[in-house]
């Protein structure tokens, strides 16, 4: 009786083993989620039928078809055949492992860097640089135990290629040694932290977005330009938080009245902006990307502080994501970036019309980031002739960057983070009822590296 | 300048505390009447919140969604009682940890299936700006709503437990439950009665508070232990007890989270200041609940005579 | 109830310890096992429900035997962590240091919260466990130094060194069969603790500790005592955690893990030798499997958990021994 009831948590265990490689698991809110799949009993033998990834209308990889379970004994059977016959990687596509915030008050930001890289993907006709790409897309839950787990899964289950897409730098630091200790190569869509630029630099980590403080160190470029004597600052309680006020505070010349740091994630701004009050700064610098912004620029106008102090803000309080939930509040306010859905360049025009066309919105950064770290990974592929064995030649490719920024130039530093202009925008009318970033067209920070490349040991 | 700033993060503890009351008073009243550990009340919370962000976008008005969920979540909380928690009232404390933790987990999940993992919830559009208290005051409108509906439903709660005769038996039930029933109480309607007020409360509590801090999956969990933390203060069972120990509650988070920050930015750099201040503040709520209990172990204000 | 037949009863035991060498066996030969099918990544997890199982246990030994609901237990595997973390962010990688430093630290706070919370019963020694737990997450929040609310990342894992053989925790074999042998090391001495003169005695309070004291045992010591051992079991655990895992945050000590623990234990069997085990490992398997099958494995699992409340009353332990013999009382 016991043993039967042992061995049917054994066989359990073995026959639900791997699941769905290109199971999406970070379904967007709002979307009922998938039925209940009953496994195949043969993981194994499915590793030989995988499909290179199609894509779903939704712009997602396909699901893979849910399977029926047979005995237990045939599964154990089944296993000692198939072990014999693994196949080693094969090297004719390209496997991505996407981890990202896809769920919670964050969420739009993860979301939004996965649809700019599968719109990338889907526009190259579901391939990366002539190689057929699978990205396995999963949700972190703004959990770095969470992130690490699936780095882990991605990397040693799935064996995946490149790992890419965590927006917020303390999940990002949690996952990334998975990562390095794995020899698998990272793209950082977003997170930049000042610690890899400098001291903590690696090979194997390229940042395509920017470093964590050049938003902020225009944004103080700016307040300059400004002629505003005293700033309050706020920002979360996390390494991106600390580089950000960091960066402010490097370039700009007047007095800090103020510095708090919040807790991440933090939602309610009631005590902050009590103390804010208080202090009668002239103007207000905030970080407070995703959800956090959202809610702190609603308060900030719901307790009447708008009239009397401006407020800054660097292009993550700023975007689409803020502006649609906030609403007219927004109108008029600045704030400093690498990109605006405005930039008149090739690839961008075609980013913005396609992304619209794709997911009925206007892109934000972040998928402008997601879209680049696609175009990138394509051009190392397409450069090293798709040998991705090869890991020096995929290195020294992606450190070329030879591709089409929808930035415009972009050219990676001698830390592999990027160097290139910052820009101020502004909070304007689309002409269609609603509102968005306009740039104006002389960079406020001109071929912009950052302040910790020395402090890095590559050359 | 300093008597501004403390009068504003007074109300702001004000406000904390009263909606940290809600959540509490239907918890007091279900483990003083029914001795039952509900660990799935701050899901209640999150249903309400949820309920209310759907009503709201659907109906347009932010009244209708609020009522709407509010009765939608009572029901709701009815049916789980008749059809599910009765069970557990025979059974021990820890049975009903497992299973109102099971509960915690089915609900976090369904809500997730039927709602997406969250929705946005904006205050009415009249309330968006400040209100100006005093010369120098400004103070969010729709936070003196929140005031002012928490200080009614304190009211009212009070009214409904000492004037009413369902209120009397309620008291009866949570000093000597053998007792009421021996004279006569019907006992499991009174039951589904009570637990039905909390989820209301508790939807009050999710739909005003949504707004604020973000209407997820989970948001129950963090809110759930303060409550716990309140009725022990206040004494199991008392809803007098619920709303000082809620109050006190309240204050001391929201004012040892700000003014302990200005103390110690004088000799620590600011992001440890910042770190340590609400987590000293945070600490300070059970070390107060200690004390509490160490010189009135039943909480301040016990129902059990 | 009917004497036992000596026959059915031989058969009973051979049987039992059939399945022991069977599963002693399993565990033991489970690396290679995993690797036939291809399934190596898997020893990752089979080694996390070892250390779930021994926090698990642990928590057994108070809640279960002990009868002490102790809704903090986390803060004492959450301390392990935090104490090996730390040690190994300095520079300190020696396993036998790291042992010594987790029983002495986890112990030590074992002793001042359990002689503070013993004091008193029901509902609030729940609540005051509960409370400390709650400061100590705090406090890793607020200090900056060693991660605060980031958390904690180690690069290196602690190292035992006998006889000129090295075992690097960081080795996945090496972790998986230190933690099984510490698992095993905690299930002997729980099978030996029950039957004992001390455990009878502790038993005898759990059950009614008035007539307890009546009879004249120490009933405060007693159980502080069981409150420490099992803490410092749940600190190795929790120093276990973090050499597999490489990262700690104060979400190990959130009252959300002290709730699972107990899940774990009730779902297993209260005051049973193999609760936490079983309880750990259908548990974890249970979301894993279920994570691969759906998008919703949370609500599944619950909806599992409720039908072993409801169904199972002794655990599952409990449905597995069931017996015909019919129960008295």
């Amino acid at each position: 009786m016991a043993i039967r009831r042992i061995a049917g948590f054994v066989a359990v265990f073995a026959t639900a083993a791997p699941s769905n490689s290109t199971n999406v698991t970070g379904v967007p809110a709002g979307s009922p989620g998938t039925p209940f799949c009953l496994p195949k009993a043969i993981p194994t033998i499915r590793r030989h039928r995988r499909r290179t990834a199609t894509l779903h209308p939704k712009g997602l990889p396909a699901m893979s078809t849910c399977l029926s379970r047979p005995a237990a004994a045939a599964a154990f059977v089944a296993f000692g055949l198939a072990w014999a016959a693994l196949p080693a990687h094969a090297a004719d596509k390209v496997k991505v492992g996407f981890v990202s915030t896809l769920s919670g008050p964050s969420s739009a930001l993860g979301v939004d860097i996965r649809d700019g890289f599968l719109l990338a993907v889907k526009l190259a006709g579901g391939k990366l640089g002539g190689l057929p790409a699978e990205v396995l897309v999963s949700d972190d839950q703004f959990k770095p135990d969470v992130a690490k787990q699936l780095f882990e899964k991605d990397i040693k289950r799935d064996k995946v290629d490149f790992m890419t897409g965590v927006v917020f730098s303390n999940i990002m630091l949690a996952a990334l040694p998975e990562a390095i200790d794995n020899k698998t190569i990272y793209i950082s869509p977003n997170a930049a932290p000042s610690s890899m630029a400098g001291k903590d630099c690696n090979p194997l980590f390229f940042a395509v977005s920017w470093p964590n403080d050049a938003y902020h160190e225009a944004a103080g470029q700016y307040a300059n330009t400004r002629d505003l004597k005293s700033v309050y600052l706020v920002a979360p309680n996390y390494q991106a938080g600390k580089d950000s006020l960091a960066g402010f505070k490097r370039t700009f010349k007047g007095q800090v009245v103020g510095e708090n740091y919040t807790k991440l994630g933090q939602l309610d701004y009631a005590a902050e902006l009590a103390e804010i009050r208080a202090a009668k700064p002239q103007a207000v610098y905030i970080f407070l990307p995703g959800g956090m912004g959202i809610n702190f620029i609603k308060q900030y106008v719901g307790a009447g502080l708008g009239k009397d102090t401006t407020l800054l803000l660097p292009g993550f309080s700023a975007d689409q994501d803020v502006i649609g939930p906030v609403g007219p509040a927004m109108a008029g306010l600045f704030n400093t970036a690498h990109w605006s859905p405005d930039f008149t360049n090739a690839a961008n025009v075609k980013f913005v019309s396609e992304f619209e066309k794709e997911y009925k919105r206007v892109p934000t950064l972040y998928a402008s980031q997601g879209y680049d770290a696609a175009l990138l990974i394509a051009a190392a592929v397409r450069d090293t002739k798709g040998k991705l064995e090869d890991q020096g030649a995929v290195l020294k490719a992606l450190k070329a960057a030879h591709f089409e920024s929808v930035r415009g130039p972009f050219k990676f530093n001698t830390n592999q983070y990027p160097i290139q202009n910052y820009y101020v925008r502004t909070i304007g009318s689309d002409g269609k009822g609603g509102l968005i970033n306009k740039s104006f067209n002389e960079p406020i920070l001109k071929n912009h590296g950052d302040a910790y490349v020395q402090g890095c040991a590559m050359k | 300048m300093a008597g501004v700033l403390i009068l504003e993060q007074a109300l702001n503890g004000l406000q904390f505390g009263l909606m940290l009351f809600l959540l509490a008073a239907g918890l007091t009243l279900v483990f003083g009447v029914m001795d039952m550990i509900n660990l799935a009340h701050g899901s209640l919370y999150m249903v309400g919140a949820f309920l209310a962000a759907w009503l709201v976008a659907l109906t347009g008005s932010f009244v209708l969604g609020v009522i709407g969920a509010v009765a939608l979540t009572a029901l709701f909380g009815m049916a789980l009682e008749a059809g599910l928690l009765r069970t557990l009232y025979a059974r021990d404390h820890l049975s009903q940890v497992l299973a109102t933790f099971a509960l915690i987990l089915i609900l976090n999940d369904g809500v997730k299936m039927i709602f997406g993992n969250d929705l946005a919830l904006s205050a009415p559009a009249a309330l968006a700006g400040p209100v100006e208290l005093l010369p120098g005051l400004q103070y969010p409108a729709y936070r003196l709503l929140i005031l002012g509906v928490g200080l009614a439903l304190a009211l009212l709660l009070w009214l409904l437990v000492q004037k009413t005769r369902m209120g009397a038996l309620v008291r009866a039930g949570a000093s000597n439950r053998e007792m009421a029933t021996a004279m006569g109480t019907d006992i499991p309607r009174l039951f589904t009665i009570v637990f039905g007020i909390g989820a209301a409360l508790c939807a009050v509590a999710g739909a005003l508070l949504g707004p604020l801090l973000a209407v997820q999956v989970g948001m129950g969990e963090n809110i759930l232990i303060l409550a716990f933390v309140v009725i022990v203060i206040g004494g199991i069972g008392s809803i007098r007890g619920a709303l000082v120990g809620a109050i006190l509650v309240g204050c001391i988070d929201t004012l040892g989270r700000t003014l302990l920050q200005h103390v110690l930015r004088e000799f620590l750099p600011p992001q440890w200041a910042s770190a340590a201040g609400p987590a000293i503040a945070s600490i300070a709520v059970y070390v107060f609940m200690a004390i509490v209990l160490a010189i009135k172990p039943q909480g301040l204000f016990p129902a059990r005579g | 109830m009917a004497p036992a037949q000596p026959e059915s009863d031989r058969a009973a035991h051979a049987r039992q310890a059939a399945v022991l060498a069977a599963l002693i066996a399993i565990a033991l030969a489970l690396p290679w096992l995993l690797r036939a099918f291809g399934l190596d990544f898997y020893l990752s997890l089979a080694t996390r429900i070892v250390v779930y199982a021994i926090a698990a246990t642990s928590l057994n030994l108070v809640l279960g035997y002990g009868g002490m609901v102790s809704f903090g237990h986390a803060a004492f595997v959450g301390l392990g962590a935090y104490v090996s973390a730390i040690m190994i962010s300095e520079g300190v990688r020696s396993g036998a240091l790291h042992l010594v430093a987790t029983l002495a630290v986890t112990a030590l706070a074992a002793l001042v919260i359990g002689a503070i919370s013993l004091r008193t019963r029901g509902v609030y020694f729940i609540m005051i466990t509960l409370a400390f737990a709650q400061m100590l997450f705090y406090l890793a929040n607020s200090v900056k130094g060693y991660g605060g609310d980031e958390g904690l990342n180690i690069r290196a894992r602690a190292l035992f060194s006998f006889a000129g053989y090295v075992l690097d925790l960081k080795n996945p074999l090496a972790i998986y069969y230190v933690a099984l042998a510490v698992l095993a090391l905690a299930l002997v001495a729980l099978a030996r603790f029950a039957p004992s003169r001390f455990g009878r005695a502790v038993l005898a309070l759990r059950d009614d500790d008035v007539r307890a004291e009546a009879l004249g045992f120490p009933t405060y010591r007693y159980k502080l005592v069981v409150f420490v051992v099992a803490g410092a079991l749940g600190g190795v655990a929790g120093a276990l955690s973090v050499n597999l895992q490489g990262y700690v945050s104060p979400n190990v000590l959130h009252w959300t893990q002290s709730g699972t623990l107990m899940v774990m234990v009730i779902l297993g069997g209260v005051a049973t030798v193999w609760g936490g085990l079983i309880g750990a490992a259908v548990l974890l398997l249970l979301q894993e499997v279920l994570a691969s099958y759906t998008e919703h494995p949370e609500f599944w699992t619950g909806w599992v958990l409720l039908a072993v409340v409801l169904f199972a009353r002794q655990g599952l332990v409990g449905l597995l021994t069931a017996r015909r013999a019919p129960r008295l009382s």
